[in-house]
């Protein structure tokens, strides 16, 4: 866990070549401590913090150089998973739309995905509940459709990592988003199998429509992503038959990008 | 606040395949009806608040994704011939979601917000009105929820709906004096049966006589504190018991307490210096390295869960996370074992009172999944059983792992110290709950509303995140948690040296009106005690807030050696703390075992089955079936420790033996956790089947790399009714089997809890109990996570061996039960070379000899070595012939379907069975057949073929079953 002071205020966004993540929490949480382990490993220099807290000031986002919303169940779901998360960081406002614009990366993992969308920092669709009704944990496979475009997936072309959630399923918000998603270049993962086929459950666990795994935002630096690559950074944390720390390059990617 | 102004809102969901609420309806109305009309279900909320567009507004903005569900106004009428189903809590029962929905309103700045959520469904169609009442009535968890039904042509019920809100009271100070120095004894046990104390005649007459000798009667808060104290749930006076035990063809002895002659003896004779706690704290605590030590514990929510499975299940998994945060520690993994009666009893063969065991399966897996998902605690290792005996009584064991720093676990609370409580708020909830779950159940038990608790996880994630904090900062000097009985048990337990004075006023309260006796009991979840020193006391509230805990002050320790308990400044309850914890009479009990008829018996020495078949039907059955459906329900992979997960093999099908964790990053070194049990063998001897369920804990996780020699166990014991003699002769039997299985093996017992009262009372007066089930947990360390060994076939070519020896053990096998065959001993471990077994395994796994290992257990070597090809997608050759035997003239049958105990399944890599069979040479052991890459498992006996059959069919046989069913 990070040695890292949880009040970088005032610190600049970068110390050496570690630029300055910040894992943000809210009640209910549960991922953030191996994400934050992942993106030390990445090179990044993590502080965590509570969005309360965040919300008091007692940490300025201009100071940071990477946000990162985790998994977990945030508020409890309540209200649809990642509601309520959103409903408190709107209170931000104007600076975090503004760290957005700065093209600083945030990444949103399962139920920072959630959150990111509600929030409308990425778009195209909701995450609705599974499309077998119940949460489900699996080792998934995901690939970069050629279309992707973020520099956040850059060198990943085919990547395995855990999903676990019950509301992970992409709905489209309607018929023609799907398609300008993927012309955008904003669809940045989609479930396949290890040979790269799309298919039907499991290999698409949630019923995703276009089997959307992982969407950005328009100019690429806010990535939103089902899967857990936080859970797949190190030697041993794979199962047979995958490659134990791949989902490291999506960190190592948002650390290339913090440091501009 | 007043609640008249109610706006309702209905959400329903644009895809109702996917909503589970609407399938379980749909399933219900399919069972009743040849011709089920079409349905749907939504969320209903009820707000209360200031009636304006704005705040309308704001709650559908809230509750609504319009990409996902459409909104309908709360009141809404349908033209049409369809019903309508409304559920909404009990008022007072915890409702996480209302209180966010609350809490989001009024953080915008609506003044008065109140919430409710709840369920509409809608039934699309004509139906018989009988038909949609049965159909209501088993939608709702009738203990927790109230249910409502209409024409959808008629509007709903708005005095039902505001029914769900609580109604506003006043606090209510009334304590009443209970004059039992005038009671006999008779009318001593009347009122011990009236106020639910569960406290049998020799204790009330203690109580009795305490109160003659101080010149005064009681408060009802003395008596209920009493009660719970004395509650076997509490105070495990059965275990502690001096028992008169006696067995056919031998003398009658006495035995001082199960606990401390079998199990804690155990522990003590063991004498194992990497034991940090055993049998003191809330968990049993083993060092792991230099820094850190391993905290693990396991609870059973039996009861509770029979009434709302749910509820019960989800609280299970909060109380045993609360022990481990009890001794100061992060949890790190859940286990859960889970015992149901068959999924396919009918709803109509059910005793009075009784779930059917389908919503019983479904509603607690959920609710498990539901409380460690949340949380974020991996839930990594379980075991799920079916039988009959577990109908009326199913049993649901929760386990929690817990990783801190070393030693720096405070246990001492000191003489000002102040009594802080800290985490949810006191309501009715679950009061009595102790008292109750010492007591048989019968049908007049479902109408107790208030002895199940609802969770809130979200609450005790709070918990869980501040206190490590104030545990490095090193500001509170004792902690426990608040589980049974409430204040009046963590408060008492904690002061049982020092006394406390506690002002009850200062109790947050979730609503008014409970009686000081009330809020004293409470069994609100979510909540803990600490004795912080006044002056870390600001730091405290500091960290505690910044998680957004509430902590409260609401007492100090006084070294006066007194419980006073005030309420607005007036004493309550005065109690001395001596005669508290030790003014309760030894128990006496007899106990008397009988050998099973079986035993007697001729062992069945050959199967009345074709072996393919048996094989076929035994991967069918769902003790052995695969328990996909169930376990991917639980998060096995967050925090991104589990290294060794539930599943593993190319496909991710094959069940694991056990867990392998990695709690330190910067460490390969990890922990297995596994478990062993088999109620089967205890049909026939309870002794025997401890030593099975030691043994098979031990053998689960030695197979994945658990070092034998740095292993403890924990008990758990469900049974009956120990005051009758039969129950608790078959229960001396077991503890006797943990004692000889624990030192044999050289394994300390670390922690352990008994439920006991697992019957079932019948309108005509009989009680029938649960089989006797005992579950050994086992956690060890894994010396260096990458040389852990999983159970799935890797090569074509290998070796397979058979490491032990096969006997004649068919008894209590899943084999006779299969074939409705009787008769047999049940497996016997043989004590003098197992523990060199398990050892000498875990010896060629350290020196890289195994390619994979598979214990045998419930269905022998058969279902063994079809799991394992299973698993890896491999096929098996096999030599009967070869096998080490303990008898010669075993029947093919015996070969294959013995459950003789520690055995393991073996595959060794050609150019490493040299090196192998040199670590096994003193051990019974047999190379009997090979890896192959088709896909088949064939066994043969002297050239001719035994069995024969595609791998790919029997994976099919094995997956469908809990696949196929509801959940």
């Amino acid at each position: 866990m990070s040695a890292v002071a949880t009040r970088p205020r005032g610190a600049s966004r970068r110390v050496g070549n570690r630029p300055a993540a910040l894992v943000l929490r809210a009640p209910g949480t549960n991922c953030d401590r191996e994400t934050a382990l992942a993106l030390e490993l990445a090179g990044a220099r993590v502080g965590s913090i509570h969005l309360e807290r965040l919300l008091a000031g007692e940490v300025v986002l201009d100071d940071v150089a990477m946000l990162v919303l985790p998994g977990g169940f945030s508020f409890g779901d309540h209200l649809g998973a990642g509601t309520l998360w959103a409903h408190r960081l709107e209170k931000l406002g104007e600076p975090l739309h503004r760290f957005v614009e700065s093209g600083r990366p945030v990444l949103g993992i399962c139920n920072g995905f959630q959150a990111l969308l509600r929030l409308g920092l990425l778009e195209g669709g909701a995450l609705g509940p599974n499309a077998s009704g119940r949460f489900e944990c699996r080792w998934v496979w995901m690939q970069r459709p050629a279309a992707g475009r973020s520099p956040l997936l850059e060198g990943i072309e085919r990547i395995a990592m855990p999903v676990a959630h019950g509301e992970g399923r992409f709905a489209a918000s309607g018929p023609a988003s799907l398609e300008a998603l993927h012309e955008r270049g904003q669809v940045a993962l989609v479930y396949c199998d290890e040979a790269g086929r799309e298919g039907a459950y499991p290999v698409n666990p949630n019923g995703s429509d276009g089997a959307v795994a992982a969407l950005t935002n328009r100019v690429g630096n806010v990535l939103g992503i089902m899967p857990h690559p936080e859970r797949n950074v190190a030697p041993g944390m794979a199962p047979a038959g995958r490659e134990s720390g791949s989902g490291l390059a999506i960190f190592a990617n948002a650390v290339r990008m913090a440091r501009g | 606040m007043s609640i008249d102004a109610v706006g309702a809102l209905e959400i329903v969901p644009r895809d109702q395949t996917a909503d589970v609420h609407a399938r379980a309806l749909a399933r219900i109305l399919s069972d009743l009806t040849p011709t089920p009309p079409a349905v749907t279900h939504g969320r209903l909320y009820l707000v209360a608040g200031p009636p304006s567009p704005r705040f309308h507004a704001a709650i559908r903005d809230l509750c609504l994704d319009p990409i996902l569900a459409e909104a309908r106004p709360g009141e809404d009428v349908c033209a049409g011939a369809g019903w309508v189903i409304d559920i909404l809590p009990h008022p007072g029962v915890t409702d996480a979601e209302g209180e966010s929905l609350a809490d989001a309103l009024t953080r915008d700045g609506f003044a008065g917000v109140r919430a409710r959520a709840g369920h509409r469904y809608r039934i699309e169609g004509a139906l018989d009105p009988a038909l949609v009442a049965t159909a209501a009535r088993r939608l709702a968890h009738q203990v927790v929820e109230s249910v409502s039904w209409r024409p959808a042509s008629c509007p709903p019920d708005e005095a039902w709906q505001r029914g769900a809100f609580m109604p506003e009271a006043q606090p209510d100070p009334t304590v009443e004096t209970v004059p039992i120095r005038a009671l006999d004894a008779d009318q001593l046990q009347e009122l011990s049966a009236r106020r639910l104390l569960s406290l049998p005649r020799e204790d009330m007459a203690a109580i009795g006589d305490h109160y003659e000798a101080l010149g005064r009667d009681p408060t009802d808060v003395e008596l209920e504190t009493i009660a719970q104290t004395w509650s076997e749930h509490c105070a495990h006076r059965t275990f502690k018991a001096t028992i008169r035990h006696r067995e056919r063809g031998a003398e009658a002895r006495e035995i001082r307490g199960l606990l401390k002659t079998y199990i804690m003896a155990a522990t003590e004779k063991v004498k194992r210096p990497w034991v940090l706690s055993a049998f003191r704290d809330n968990a049993g605590v083993i060092a792991f390295d230099r820094g850190h030590e391993i905290s693990f514990k396991v609870e059973t929510h039996n009861h509770p869960s029979a009434l709302e499975p749910f509820g019960g299940a989800n609280t299970g998994v909060g109380g045993v996370v609360r022990d481990v945060l009890g001794v100061s520690a992060e949890p790190i993994a859940n286990t859960d074992v889970l015992c149901f009666g068959p999924l396919e009893t009918s709803p109509t063969s059910l005793p009075p009172g009784t779930l059917p065991p389908e919503d019983v399966y479904v509603g607690v897996v959920a609710g498990i999944a539901d409380y460690g998902n949340k949380m974020g605690i991996p839930t990594v290792n379980g075991a799920t059983l079916f039988d009959p005996g577990y109908v009326a009584n199913p049993l649901v064991f929760c386990g929690t792992v817990g990783l801190a720093p070393r030693n720096r676990r405070p246990t001492e609370p000191r003489v000002g110290d102040l009594v802080v409580v800290a985490g949810g708020r006191a309501g009715r909830d679950g009061i009595h709950g102790a008292t109750f779950s010492s007591d048989v159940l019968g049908a007049g038990h479902t109408e107790l509303g208030s002895v199940v608790q609802i969770g809130d996880p979200i609450v005790e994630k709070r918990l869980a995140d501040a206190l490590p904090k104030a545990r490095d900062l090193g500001i509170y000097t004792a902690i426990t948690d608040c589980g049974a009985g409430g204040l009046s048990s963590a408060v008492g337990e904690m002061a049982s040296e020092l006394g406390a004075e506690v002002e009850l006023a200062r109790v947050p309260l979730k609503y008014d009106g409970l009686r000081p006796w009330e809020i004293w009991l409470s069994e609100a979840q979510e909540r803990m005690v600490l004795a912080v020193p006044p002056a870390h006391w600001p730091a405290l509230q500091d960290v505690f807030a910044g998680e957004g805990v509430e902590a409260t002050a609401i007492g100090r320790f006084t070294g006066e050696g007194r419980l006073r308990v005030l309420y607005d400044r007036q004493v309550v309850a005065d109690l001395d703390c001596a005669f508290l914890h030790q003014g309760m009479p030894q128990r006496m009990l007899e106990s008397v075992w009988e050998p099973s008829p079986w035993t007697a018996q001729t062992p069945a020495t050959s199967l009345d089955a074709d072996l393919a078949e048996l094989l076929e039907r035994a991967l069918a059955d769902p003790n052995v079936a695969s328990k996909e459906t169930i376990v991917r329900q639980y998060d096995h992979e967050v925090q991104g420790r589990t290294v060794g997960k539930p599943f593993v093999g190319p496909m991710d099908i094959g069940p694991a033996d056990a867990a392998v964790l990695r709690p330190l990053a910067r460490s390969w070194r990890g922990v297995a956790v596994g478990c062993g049990i088999n109620p089967w063998y205890g049909e026939i001897d309870p002794y025997a089947m401890a030593l099975q369920a030691v043994d098979e804990a031990l053998r689960n996780i030695v197979a994945v790399g658990a070092d034998p020699a740095r292993t403890a166990l924990l008990d758990n014991f469900c049974w009956g009714n120990p005051n009758l003699p039969d129950r608790l002769g078959g229960l001396v039997r077991a503890a006797q089997g943990c004692h000889d299985a624990a030192v044999a093996f050289r394994t300390p017992f670390i922690s352990g809890k008994d439920s006991l009262f697992n019957e079932y009372r019948l309108a005509d007066g009989s009680t029938h109990p649960i089989p006797g089930t005992l579950l050994i947990s086992a956690i060890g360390l894994v010396p260096d996570v990458r040389g852990a060994v999983s159970m799935h076939l890797k090569r074509p070519g290998n070796a397979i061996y058979l490491v032990g020896t096969t006997g004649d053990d068919l008894g209590g096998s899943l084999a006779l039960r299969l074939t409705g065959q009787g008769g047999g001993r049940a497996p016997i471990v043989d004590l003098g070379s197992a523990r060199r077994t398990l050892s000498t395994v875990h010896r060629a796994m350290r020196k890289g000899l195994v390619q994979s290992c598979h214990d045998l257990s419930e269905g022998g070597l058969a279902v063994a070595a079809a799991e394992m090809a299973i698993a890896g997608g491999l096929g098996l050759e096999l030599d009967l012939d070869r096998l080490a035997v303990s008898e010669s003239g075993l029947s093919d049958a015996v070969r294959l379907f013995a459950e003789t105990p520690t055995r393991f399944l073996i595959e060794v890599a050609e150019v490493d069975a040299a090196a192998f069979e040199v670590v096994l040479r003193r051990l019974p052991h047999a190379r009997i057949g090979r890896v192959v890459a088709e896909r088949r498992l064939h066994v043969h006996s002297a050239s001719h073929p035994l069995l024969e059959r595609d791998v790919e069919g029997l994976r099919a046989i094995w997956q469908a079953p809990l696949a196929e069913a509801r959940a």
